[in-house]
């Protein structure tokens, strides 16, 4: 057969067309009796959490799920935009919070508040705490899933005992472990502030601590003037003290977290102390040598404030990782994705694979796992935390909305910069929060 | 040969040969025009890009207008882009002038030269990023105290370091764009100085100079344009950092669209950066003169 010009073009022109569809129609939904699920990549959580669709692949051959990953900066647009096409997957991975609101406010998502009164055993196995940053006006509009996550004050042990100081067991002793290793040539704390966040975990412990959590939550409830609040100030001008009194490693603000050029900046003993979230032991572990095994990192909770309101048991952070189910999925769809909430999420080999990567899974009932584990020791510590704390308070920038998150960042790098004052801080912010 | 391009020419009627336009056209409209009208429609209403728009007639407009955000980004964009250029452009000049040259080391070298030009923005920034680390970078690796600075951290500083990385990864597009030019002048001029008696420096001056005229508007064309699209680069080196030091105008965009789930403000700021691109690119046309396509022979 002699192939004719017309032929070829129209091949040339139809095969980018068609694998053009193609790549359109699998990140839609319309995929018949198949789910999608995005999520983040990277490991080793990406492994873990692939894990968990192949086993439900596996025991469920005629529902089956399609995942995707993503970077995380990445994904964070990635699927804000797909959901405002419509083109969301039936599975939606987050963080809940001010971000899952929007998604309600815009009727995105479902409402699961009767599929978990159909099946309590499922809410009855999680984390209690875990459940806040996924209820939105008394409904609940996303399944926890995963790990508990909360931000740790780690310290270099062998720093500690080099300068011959204990611990900070509150604010006043930070205070005064400042210029003891700065005399020493040591950075007091670690940070990565050019990514922002960083300095966030610093100030909602602040906060916490002198005023307790009535005062984030009267910022996250739209309360008038809410970041005015006199311990709000006080909180903020703590910060600023610190940063005055040079607590923080000489150019922080050009320092990234991406890059775990702070987590360095602990294990290779050039600072004393960091404030971060769980997963930085997994980081030290993997990075710093022999820097875990020989005991060298140590952790505990952020200290008290003297005279604060805040129990000094709260702590802050993530309370879990957050699945939605996207209300423009199809029956079929909806059912796939509600069987693998209550039957592939966080099943006996996935909560063993995250302890495994010295992570506390948010399911109730894990402590023989772990004190069994590698790093029981830390292990039992995060989970501790997370059970006891009175007050788990959700990252500021996960519980607001995305437009006040911004603005938050942007004024708290600013802050740490002594570039606005507590008051102008507190001004900028009433301006996008309370309307 | 020549009678069969004859042949074809005449059967090629003249009444096809503006649909032969067609799909260039098409992809313009497609990608260019529709988009441009829906950033501007959208510029008059309130989405956050995920829930419903709502038409909100001039409400974003004076949001961004009133932001004192604005004339910074504004501020920072024009800053950015004239003190690039005036980097950039003797720079450019000079190293196109030298490789303009026929000996084999100018070739050599040339290609050198315009190794970063082939590596994406955003593995540049992410080099120097680590480069410039005060703690882990090049400075503390090589114990040279000058070197540890908080580059990235301190408002002018991390401004002069992007405003450097820039002209780093530009300045071999342009000294390249001027090497041409510069091969363009005829011999005759400087076989012509040469018996006046005129040195290299004066013959740089009286004839070089005056000849790239034309280039050098193609060229700040390019850059002064093209500086108004710095995103990547900057996004990855500083995001837009520390505080809004470095915040240029394609930056806020981003991120008040992107970050703050603002898309309507985003897409007035859009709009401002297709306006000021047009003001730009008109002023610097009729900066060349309406004698841009005449010979320069005779000289400036």
């Amino acid at each position: 057969m002699a192939l004719s010009r017309r032929t070829l073009l129209g091949l040339a022109a139809g095969v980018p067309a068609s694998a053009a569809l193609a790549g359109c129609g699998s990140s839609g939904p319309g995929d018949g009796g198949k789910a999608t699920y995005w999520y983040l990549n990277g490991q080793p959580q990406e492994g873990v959490r692939a894990g968990a669709v192949d086993a439900f692949n596996k025991a469920h051959p005629k529902e089956q799920i399609k995942d995707t990953t993503f970077q995380n900066d990445a994904y964070k647009t990635k699927i804000k935009t797909a959901i405002g096409a419509g083109k969301a997957p039936t599975i939606i991975w987050g963080w809940g919070g001010g971000t899952l609101r929007t998604y309600v406010k815009a009727g995105q998502v479902e409402d699961l508040t009767p599929w978990f009164d159909e099946h309590p055993e499922v809410k009855k196995r999680l984390l209690p705490s875990s459940f806040a940053a996924a209820t939105v006006d008394g409904k609940i509009y996303a399944l926890p899933g995963e790990t508990v996550q909360p931000i740790i004050l780690y310290y270099n042990r062998k720093v500690f005992d080099q300068v011959g100081v204990k611990p900070p067991k509150s604010w006043d002793d930070i205070m005064d472990l400042v210029p003891k290793f700065k005399a020493k040539g040591i950075a007091p704390f670690s940070l990565g502030g050019q990514s922002r966040w960083t300095n966030m975990m610093w100030l909602e412990f602040l906060f916490d601590r002198i005023g307790g959590p009535e005062v984030f939550q009267a910022i996250t409830e739209g309360e008038k003037n809410a970041w005015s609040n006199p311990d709000a100030i006080t909180a903020l001008t703590k910060v600023q003290e610190l940063v005055k009194a040079g607590g923080f490693i000489k150019g922080f603000s050009s320092i990234t977290a991406d890059s775990n050029a702070d987590q360095a900046l602990l294990y290779t003993g050039r600072a004393a102390m960091m404030l971060h979230g769980a997963w930085s032991y997994g980081i030290q572990q993997a990075r710093g040598g022999d820097f875990v095994s020989d005991g060298g990192l140590g952790y505990m909770n952020f200290p008290p404030v003297e005279g604060g309101k805040g129990d000094p048991g709260n702590t802050v952070g993530n309370p879990a990782q957050y699945l939605s189910l996207s209300s423009k999925a199809d029956k079929d769809q909806k059912k796939i994705a509600k069987d693998f909430f209550a039957k592939g999420v966080l099943q006996d080999e996935e909560v063993k694979k995250w302890i495994d990567n010295g992570s506390v899974p948010i399911r109730l009932g894990t402590e023989k796992l772990l004190a069994a584990a590698k790093n029981a020791d830390f292990l039992q510590f995060t989970y501790d935390v997370a059970t006891k704390a009175q007050t788990f308070g959700q990252s500021w920038d996960q519980a607001l909305s995305p437009t006040a998150a911004e603005t938050l960042l942007d004024n708290i790098v600013k802050l740490f910069q002594l570039s606005v004052s507590p008051k102008q801080f507190a001004a900028n912010l009433n301006a996008v929060t309370s309307t | 040969m020549s009678s069969l391009t004859d042949q074809r020419r005449r059967r090629t009627p003249r009444s096809i040969l503006p649909w032969l336009a067609t799909p260039a056209l098409v992809i313009y409209v497609g990608f260019a025009v529709i988009p441009l009208v829906g950033v501007f429609a959208l510029s008059f209403t309130t989405w956050d890009g995920i829930g419903a728009i709502h038409v909100s007639g001039l409400t974003s407009w004076r949001a961004v207008l009133t932001d004192p955000g604005l004339p910074h980004a504004l501020g920072v964009t024009f800053m950015v882009m004239v003190v690039s250029w005036l980097v950039q452009t003797p720079v450019c000049i000079l190293l196109g002038t030298f490789m303009a040259g026929r000996q084999r080391y100018r070739a050599l070298l040339g290609v050198v030269y315009f190794v970063p030009l082939m590596l994406s923005s955003a593995a540049i920034a992410l080099a120097y990023k680590a480069l410039l680390d005060p703690n882990f970078g090049l400075g503390a690796g090589l114990k040279i105290q000058v070197l540890s600075q908080d580059w990235l951290g301190r408002p002018w500083l991390a401004f002069g370091v992007v405003v450097f990385v820039v002209s780093w990864q530009f300045i071999p597009f342009h000294s390249l764009i001027y090497q041409g030019g510069v091969q363009q002048i005829p011999k005759s001029l400087y076989e012509a100085a040469q018996l006046d008696g005129a040195g290299r420096i004066r013959q740089f001056f009286s004839i070089t100079l005056p000849q790239l005229k034309y280039t050098i508007i193609t060229s700040s064309t390019l850059m002064v344009v093209g500086s108004l699209t710095f995103f990547d680069l900057i996004f990855v080196l500083t995001e837009g950092g520390p505080g809004d030091a470095t915040r240029v105008l394609a930056l806020d965009m981003y991120k008040r669209g992107f970050q703050a789930s603002l898309m309507g403000p985003a897409s007035a700021i859009a709009v401002i950066l297709v306006l000021v691109g047009l003001a730009l690119a008109l002023m610097l046309r009729r900066l060349g003169g309406r004698d841009a396509g005449a010979s320069q022979l005779e000289g400036a």
